[in-house]
């Protein structure tokens, strides 16, 4: 079973090795004329105003909040995707189970409004 | 030594030493990044390990979703990089005290402890078998895991609705 | 595929080394021929011919325009976190790149035949995910940063669709591992998993209407999952200039660009694979094997990025409401739908 994942660990290194390759190339033929507006931040031509780093809206961490229940509950889904053909009724009727808690809880958090964007 | 042996090493130094930059970074935004290579490097000792299944777990909760709110969150705050990470040292001598007898229990546990070193019976396919074990011997915890998640929802949308009031 | 390095090179490193290189053999040239492809459907789609004095009809273009990076200066702006700016083009290409290891290109290769499969592939995009938050960040930009955040939030709402829709093909095959789906699916066009897959006559006529929601779903959330239009807030150019990589230039900028091309083909072989029979040739036993199943799923893959295409050009963004609306309240409660009926069926 380990050798299966040895490619991925050969890819991800392929993977870097060629993008350290292509870097180098570029430093190689590009030119280095550095100039003050140059490294500037781009603002649309306008002089950049403040920095970027702001505080963000509390929406954007609500979004992770659910992803991350709803994507525990894919993880659970998944093995029991694979298996429950060979635990026939009873594995359907639990993961059911499972299931229709999680979708009271959907139901709530959509009636509370916390699925809206506005 | 094979080829697995220098991948774990490889693995073991990359998790340690992201680790030690979420520990010891200044830089809040460099700590929560270093601990992308953190839960990386410990996905490739889970595989390393046979449990595959749980490696991918790992990427797919800490990485996808888990340092994405912590990133978040730390957009959340305002001026993230002015941010005094570091608190001052006090009561140095009680604290090396804990520490040490801390370590040295621990060390002891390690070499105490007369470990098993059998090879891992080389399993076919994990996650049928994690999907038939939690339906049938593990399936209190799993059905009550749903419950947790369920309140972890409606904890969500309670913080949403403050949000909105205010 | 690694059976016959073996008898070629014997049982050493280099097996593996050879095999990991193949999707990078074959995510370059389709690189090229994705952006030219682009060009030209999108000049047509509005009655413009694109690049004409490059080799014939521009073909050459991409090749040019790929010359033409390499010689750009590469610039960090002063304001950037260096480091980070220099790391996230790596990590968003890393995260549809490495996906490519568990798609299966042809009956005799798969990059790395593990049994999660395209579960690895949902856990490894997440890398790209970071990425981009890095590169908008690091980028110190307010395009940038606003873009990534759209991007991120984006791509985490869709990523539920896409792995619950996932799981309506997994369900039916009972596999991860896309190798297997794929053979699940053998014997001609009416085994596919879109038309029910190889099932009894009256349980494929039950499962019909969810696998083609399923279908669909899976694709649409693909398009969403790789920020293309009507899903590409996070870039939208009359609003946020160019997104997370409006400070990019050269080679960086370009790997950016490569990342998304890999991507459109990622999710059209995810797609191809789960629903629409993966390398198995339509008709049957006609035209299979090695070569021919290579020869299908790029054919496939193709048609879907052709796809990618045709909608961008042909509907316009959506708001970031939509967006939501459409992720939390339209397509996961009919995935749930289609899990259940999928799995009555089936035990029934």
């Amino acid at each position: 079973m380990l050798e299966s994942y040895l490619p991925i660990f050969f890819m991800i290194a392929g993977g870097i090795a060629f993008g350290v390759v292509m870097l180098k190339l570029n430093e190689f033929f590009g030119p280095r004329r550095p100039t003050e507006e140059k490294f500037s931040t781009y603002e649309s031509g306008m002089e950049p105003v403040r920095t970027a780093r702001e505080r963000f809206s509390v929406k954007f961490y609500m979004v992770a909040v659910l992803f991350i229940l709803f994507d525990i509950e894919v993880v659970f889904l998944y093995p029991w995707a694979v298996s429950f053909r060979e635990l026939g009724y009873q594995g359907f009727v639990t993961m059911f189970v499972f299931i229709v808690i999680l979708l009271i809880g959907l139901y709530y958090v959509w009636r509370k409004g916390a699925l809206e964007w506005d | 030594m094979d080829l697995f042996t220098i991948v774990f090493y490889f693995l073991a130094i990359i998790t340690l030493g992201a680790g030690a930059v979420v520990v010891f970074s200044r830089n809040i935004i460099h700590a929560a990044f270093a601990l992308l290579f953190a839960f990386f490097g410990v996905a490739g000792l889970y595989v390393l390990l046979m449990a595959d299944f749980i490696a991918i777990t790992q990427l797919m909760i800490y990485v996808g979703g888990i340092l994405v709110l912590v990133l978040f969150g730390v957009m959340l705050t305002s001026q993230v990089l002015d941010v005094q990470m570091k608190s001052g040292t006090i009561q140095t001598f009680p604290a090396v005290l804990v520490v040490s007898a801390l370590a040295g229990t621990l060390v002891g546990i390690f070499w105490s402890t007369p470990w098993k070193t059998t090879a891992a019976a080389p399993m076919e396919v994990t996650a049928a078998k994690i999907g038939e074990m939690l339906l049938t011997s593990y399936l209190l915890p799993f059905e009550i895991a749903s419950v947790v998640l369920l309140a972890a929802l409606i904890g969500a949308a309670l913080i949403a609705r403050r949000e909105k009031n205010a | 595929m690694y059976e016959l390095l073996h008898d070629l090179l014997g049982d050493s490193l280099l097996v593996y080394v050879i095999g990991a290189a193949l999707p990078l053999l074959f995510v370059l040239p389709f690189a090229v021929v994705a952006v030219l492809l682009e060009m030209k459907v999108s000049a047509h789609m509005q009655d413009r011919v694109a690049y004409m004095y490059t080799g014939w009809h521009g073909v050459l273009q991409p090749v040019a325009d790929i010359l033409k990076l390499l010689q750009k200066e590469d610039t960090v702006p002063a304001a950037a976190d260096k480091f980070l700016f220099r790391l996230a083009p790596f990590l968003v290409f890393m995260g549809g790149y490495a996906g490519f290891a568990a798609l299966p290109f042809s009956s005799a290769y798969i990059g790395s035949n593990i049994d999660l499969g395209v579960f690895y592939i949902l856990a490894v995009s997440s890398l790209a995910v970071i990425g981009l938050m890095m590169s908008g960040w690091a980028s110190n930009n307010k395009w940038s940063l606003f873009g990534a955040m759209r991007s991120v939030a984006q791509i985490i709402s869709y990523e539920i669709p896409s792995a619950l829709s996932i799981l309506v093909a997994v369900m039916i095959v009972g596999s991860l591992n896309l190798q297997e789906v794929s053979k699940f699916q053998e014997g001609g066009i009416q085994n596919w998993i879109v038309f029910g897959g190889p099932m009894p006559l009256l349980q494929k006529l039950l499962l019909l209407p969810f696998t083609i929601t399923a279908f669909f779903i899976l694709f649409l959330a693909g398009i969403a999952e790789v920020n293309r239009t009507p899903f590409d807030l996070p870039e939208a150019e009359s609003e946020l200039v160019q997104g997370y990589n409006t400070e990019y230039s050269g080679m960086k900028f370009a790997i950016f660009y490569l990342a998304e091309f890999a991507n459109m083909f990622l999710v059209s072989g995810i797609v191809v694979s789960l629903y629409l029979g993966g390398w198995t040739s339509p008709f049957g036993d006609v035209m299979s094997g090695p070569i021919w199943s290579f020869f299908w799923f790029v054919a496939k893959g193709m048609f879907f990025v052709f796809l990618q295409v045709w909608i961008r050009w042909t509907l316009p963004r959506l708001r970031v409401d939509q967006l939501m609306y459409t992720s939390w309240k339209v397509l996961t409660p009919f995935l749930f739908v289609c899990i259940f009926a999928v799995g009555l069926i089936l035990v029934l």
